[in-house]
C-alpha cells in the first residue's frame, strides 16, 4: 500500500504561510515607496531603494555607526564568551578541585535571578568606574561589553561542560602522558574537538546580544553610541507611522547575514540545540 | 610535547607572564587616579585582582583556577554583586521621595525651604570652582548692588578686594577671578540638584541662587532640630516628627513632607505583596498569566513543532531540506525586529492583519485579544526551534522498536503514542523546562509587542498582558513613582519561584529517565 504524502505537504505549505508573511511584509516594507505603515501591504506596491537611501542619509540614524557599533560589541562579546564559558566548562568536565559541585551550582543559581533589576546597582556601578576610566564607563562599547562577559560564567559553561564531557577523556590523558601542560591539552586537544558547539554556542551569544535592548537602552543613550536594537527601536517606538520604511530597510540589512549564518551552520545548530541551549 | 614532567611544572609560559604583566600595568596607570579620587574601595580591587591574577598564574600549583578566576571575576563584579545590593535594597523603602540618606534629606528640606525676605537686596551670581573639574566643591561671587564683591561658600561669606576680580561693567557681575575658574551658564545649569540645596550662611539668613545669575538673601523655614529629629515649619509652627524613612505632623493630620529617606524596613515589601490589596490584587493577576503565558507558550510552540517534525520526518517526503530551511527564518530572523514587525501588524488602522482579513480588530487593545495576540506571536517566534529539536529527536527514536510494534499489529497512532512519543518527551523535557524558564521572563517579547498594555480602567502599573519581569520593571523604573524596594522583593521571589520550578523539573526528568531505563 502505498502512503498519501499530500497531507504532509498540506500542512507544511499552511506553516510555510504563517511562518513567511511576518517576512514577506518586512520585505515589502523595505521596498515600499512612501515609506509609512499605513501604505504597507503584503506584496509591495513598487519597488524603489528609497527607504535605504533616506536610512544612509538620515543625521538623526547614522545606521552605519549603528551597524558598526553591533558588530564590535556583539562580536567582541561573543568571541570572549565562548572563550570564558569553555574555560570554565573544562575546569569542571576535566579538572577535579575543591568547590566544583557548588561551583556549578551557583553558577546556575545565579543566573535565575531576573538580571534587570541589577540595573540600578550596575548603572550607579559604571557612573562610578567611568569617573576613573572614561573609556569603560556609561555611554561606551567597553563598559556594555564587560557588563555582558558578567555573565559568560553562566548558562554557556553548562551546556559546554556538557559537550565536553562527550569527547573522550582518553585522548587528553594520553597527551597529558606525552607531556602535554594542561594548557596545552585545553588549546591543542579539547578546543578544537569542540569547534562545533563553539561555533553554536558563540552564534547563540551573538543573537542573544544582537537582541539585547535592555542594557544596552540604557548604557548607550548617545545616537552615535547607539546599536542597531536600541536604534531601531527608537525609529518606531516614537512614531509608528512616518519612519517605518526606514526601520524596516534597517532591520532587513541587519536580519540578513543572521540569517544566512543560520542556514549555513543549520546541521551544527540541531547538535547545539539538542544539547540545551534555548533560543538567543 | 617531549619536556619531562620536572621541567614541566617549574616553567613559567611567557603568554601568562605577559597577562600578569598587562594586567599589573594597568593596575599602576589605573591607581594613582583612584587615590586622587579617594576611592579607597577601588584601590582594594584593584590591588586585590592583581594579586590573585599574579598568584594563580604565576605559581604552578593552581591549575583549575587559571581556568575559572577572569570568568569568576567577571561573575562576581557584574552579576553576584548587582544581585546582592538588590537582595539588600528588597529590605529598604528606596524609590522615588526616598532615594537620600537622612542628612542628605535633612538639608534638602532646608535648603529648599528658604524663602526670600521680603524687599531685601539681591546678588548678581558668578559660580566658580578651584579647577575645570566641575563636579567639585564650588563657590559663590557675589556682587551687591553697591557694586561690593563677596565670596560666599559653605561656612559664610569673605569680602572680595575689587584688585583681584573684572566686573561686567553693566551688572557688576564678577567675570574672572584671580584664582578661580568661572564657569558658563552651561556649566552652572549642569550642576542641577547641587546647585538648588546649596546655600550661603550669613548672619541674617542664607544667600541662595535663583536662576543662573541672581541670588537673594533668605531664611529656613523650616528648622531642623537633631536632639528631637523633628523638623518644624516656623511659618505654621507644624512640627514633624522623623519615622519610617519621612517627617510625619505630629498633630495627627497624616501629613508628610515631601522629601524622605532610604530606611530598612524589614520584610515589609514581602508582606505587602500578599497583605496589601493594592499590591496583592495586580501582583496575582499578573502572575497567574504569567505562568499561563509561559505553560502555553511551552505547550503551543512544542505542539506545532512536533507536528510538523512528524509531518516531515517520512523517507519519502520530497523538499525537506527546502521547508526545514524556510521554516528557520522566523528562529533566525533578530527577535527584536521580528517582535516589532508583529506588533505594528497588529496595529488596528494600518496593520497588515485587519487589512488582509479587511476586519478592524483591536488587536492589542482588548484584554483577551491581546493575550492571544501574545501567545500567536510567541508561536511564531518559538515553533521552528520546537521543530528543530523534535526533528533531532524523531532521528533518535529506534526503528526497530517501531517495526516491531508494527509486526505486532499496532496501529501507526498507536507506535506513535506508545513509541515515539515517550523518546521524543524525554529528550526533549529538560529543553521544555528551560523553555518555561525562558518565557516566564520573556522581557522582550511582552516590552516590545504590547508594552504590557492594554491597562484595565485604574490601574496604570499592572496591565493585563503585564508578566511579572515587565510589571517589576515599570515598578522599578515606571514613569510614576519608583518603588524599587518593592520591585527587588518581588525580583526575589521571581527568583525563588523559577529556581524552585527548574529544580523540581530537572528532578522530575531525571526520574522519567531512570524509569525508562528499568
Amino acid at each position: 500500500m502505498r502512503e498519501h504524502l499530500w497531507w504532509r505537504h498540506l500542512i507544511g505549505l499552511a506553516a510555510l504561510v504563517f511562518a513567511l508573511v511576518p517576512i514577506l511584509f518586512l520585505i515589502s516594507a523595505a521596498l515600499n515607496p512612501i515609506g509609512t505603515l499605513s501604505t504597507t501591504s503584503l506584496l509591495p506596491s513598487g519597488a524603489s531603494f528609497s527607504n535605504f537611501s533616506k536610512l544612509f542619509h538620515d543625521p538623526n540614524s547614522p545606521y552605519v555607526r549603528w551597524y558598526v557599533n553591533t558588530l564590535v560589541i556583539c562580536g567582541v562579546s561573543a568571541v570572549l564568551n565562548v572563550l570564558i564559558g569553555v574555560s570554565g566548562a573544562y575546569a569542571f568536565s576535566r579538572l577535579r578541585f575543591r568547590g566544583r559541585r557548588p561551583g556549578l551550582t551557583g553558577i546556575m543559581l545565579v543566573q535565575m535571578f531576573p538580571n534587570f533589576i541589577s540595573l540600578t546597582a550596575l548603572y550607579l556601578t559604571f557612573i562610578s568606574i567611568g569617573g576613573v576610566l572614561p573609556a569603560f564607563g556609561l555611554n561606551t562599547s567597553l563598559g556594555l561589553i564587560l557588563v555582558y562577559l558578567g555573565g559568560a560564567m553562566g548558562v554557556n559553561t553548562w551546556l559546554l561542560k556538557g559537550y565536553l564531557d562527550t569527547i573522550p577523556k582518553e585522548l587528553d590523558e594520553s597527551a597529558r602522558i606525552d607531556g602535554a601542560t594542561e594548557t596545552q591539552v585545553f588549546f591543542k586537544v579539547v578546543l578544537p574537538l569542540a569547534r562545533p558547539m563553539l561555533v553554536v554556542v558563540g552564534l547563540f551569544s551573538f543573537v542573544s546580544f544582537l537582541n539585547e535592548i535592555l542594557l544596552a537602552g540604557v548604557f548607550l543613550t548617545d545616537t552615535t553610541h547607539k546599536t542597531l536594537a536600541v536604534g531601531l527601536y527608537g525609529l518606531v517606538s516614537g512614531n509608528h507611522n512616518t519612519d517605518y520604511g526606514e526601520f524596516a530597510a534597517g532591520s532587513l540589512l541587519a536580519g540578513i547575514p543572521v540569517v544566512l549564518i543560520y542556514l549555513y551552520l543549520q546541521k551544527y545548530l540541531v547538535k547545539g540545540l539538542t544539547a540545551g541551549a534555548v533560543k538567543g | 610535547m617531549t619536556a619531562a614532567p620536572y621541567e614541566r611544572a617549574a616553567r613559567l609560559s611567557w603568554p601568562r607572564v605577559v597577562f600578569v604583566g598587562l594586567v599589573a600595568a594597568f593596575a599602576v596607570l589605573t591607581i594613582p587616579t583612584l587615590v586622587d579620587k579617594h576611592s579607597w574601595t577601588g584601590v582594594a580591587i584593584s590591588v586585590a585582582v592583581t594579586a590573585i591574577l599574579a598568584y594563580v598564574y604565576l605559581t604552578p600549583k593552581r591549575i583549575a583556577a587559571r581556568f575559572l578566576v577572569p570568568g569568576t571575576i567577571l561573575l562576581l563584579a557584574f552579576q553576584v554583586y548587582p544581585v546582592a545590593y538588590t537582595i539588600t535594597t528588597a529590605f529598604t523603602n528606596y524609590g522615588d521621595g526616598h532615594r537620600l540618606s537622612q542628612s542628605q534629606a535633612v538639608a534638602q528640606i532646608e535648603a529648599d525651604s528658604v524663602l526670600e525676605q521680603p524687599g531685601a537686596q539681591r546678588y548678581e551670581l558668578s559660580v566658580a570652582t578651584k579647577t575645570t573639574d566641575t563636579s567639585g566643591a564650588f563657590v559663590f561671587f557675589l556682587t551687591d548692588p553697591n557694586g561690593k564683591v563677596e565670596r560666599g561658600d559653605a561656612s559664610g561669606l569673605t569680602p572680595v578686594p575689587d584688585s583681584q576680580v573684572t566686573k561686567d561693567q553693566f551688572t557688576g557681575k564678577v567675570t574672572t577671578a584671580a584664582g578661580w575658574h568661572i564657569l558658563t551658564g552651561i556649566q552652572v545649569n549642569g550642576l542641577g540638584q547641587r546647585l538648588s540645596t546649596f546655600a550661603v550662611p550669613t548672619s541674617g539668613g542664607f544667600i541662595k541662587s535663583v536662576g543662573l545669575s541672581e541670588a537673594y538673601i533668605g531664611q529656613f523655614t523650616m528648622k531642623y532640630d537633631a536632639a528631637a529629629h523633628t523638623m518644624t515649619d516656623t511659618r505654621t509652627s507644624t512640627v514633624y516628627k522623623a519615622s519610617g524613612g519621612e517627617f510625619k505632623a505630629a498633630d495627627g493630620s497624616g501629613k508628610t513632607l515631601p522629601i524622605g529617606w532610604k530606611v530598612g524596613v524589614g520584610f515589609k515589601n514581602f508582606t505587602s505583596v500578599l497583605t496589601d490589596a493594592a499590591i496583592r490584587g495586580p501582583f496575582l493577576r499578573v502572575l497567574i498569566w504569567t505562568i499561563a503565558f509561559a505553560v502555553l507558550s511551552v505547550l503551543t510552540t512544542f505542539a506545532l513543532g512536533l507536528l510538523l517534525a512528524v509531518v516531515m520526518d517520512h523517507p519519502r517526503m520530497r523538499g525537506r531540506k527546502l521547508y526545514s530551511s524556510l521554516l528557520l527564518l522566523p528562529y533566525a530572523m533578530p527577535a527584536f525586529i521580528t517582535t516589532l514587525v508583529w506588533s505594528s501588524m497588529y496595529n488596528k488602522d494600518f496593520g497588515l492583519l485587519n487589512k488582509l482579513f479587511g476586519t478592524h480588530i483591536d488587536w492589542l487593545g482588548s484584554p483577551w485579544a491581546a493575550r492571544g495576540s501574545v501567545l500567536l506571536t510567541n508561536l511564531w517566534l518559538g515553533f521552528p526551534y520546537m521543530f528543530l529539536v523534535c526533528a533531532g529527536l524523531l532521528q533518535a527514536v529506534p526503528q526497530e522498536l517501531k517495526e516491531v510494534a508494527r509486526v505486532d499489529g499496532a496501529s501507526a497512532v498507536r507506535v506513535f503514542r506508545s513509541v515515539t512519543m515517550p523518546t521524543v518527551l524525554i529528550g526533549a523535557m529538560p529543553l521544555l523546562i528551560a523553555s518555561f524558564g525562558y518565557n516566564f521572563n520573556n522581557f522582550n517579547l511582552i516590552r516590545l509587542l504590547t508594552d504590557g498594555g492594554p491597562y484595565p480602567s485604574g490601574s496604570s502599573t499592572a496591565g493585563d498582558t503585564d508578566i511579572l519581569i515587565s510589571y517589576t520593571y515599570r515598578l522599578a523604573f515606571g514613569g510614576q513613582g519608583a518603588q524599587y524596594g518593592l520591585a527587588s522583593a518581588i525580583s526575589f521571589l521571581i527568583f525563588v519561584l523559577v529556581g524552585l520550578i527548574t529544580y523540581g523539573g530537572f528532578r522530575q526528568t531525571r526520574q522519567l529517565e531512570e524509569v525508562y531505563a528499568r
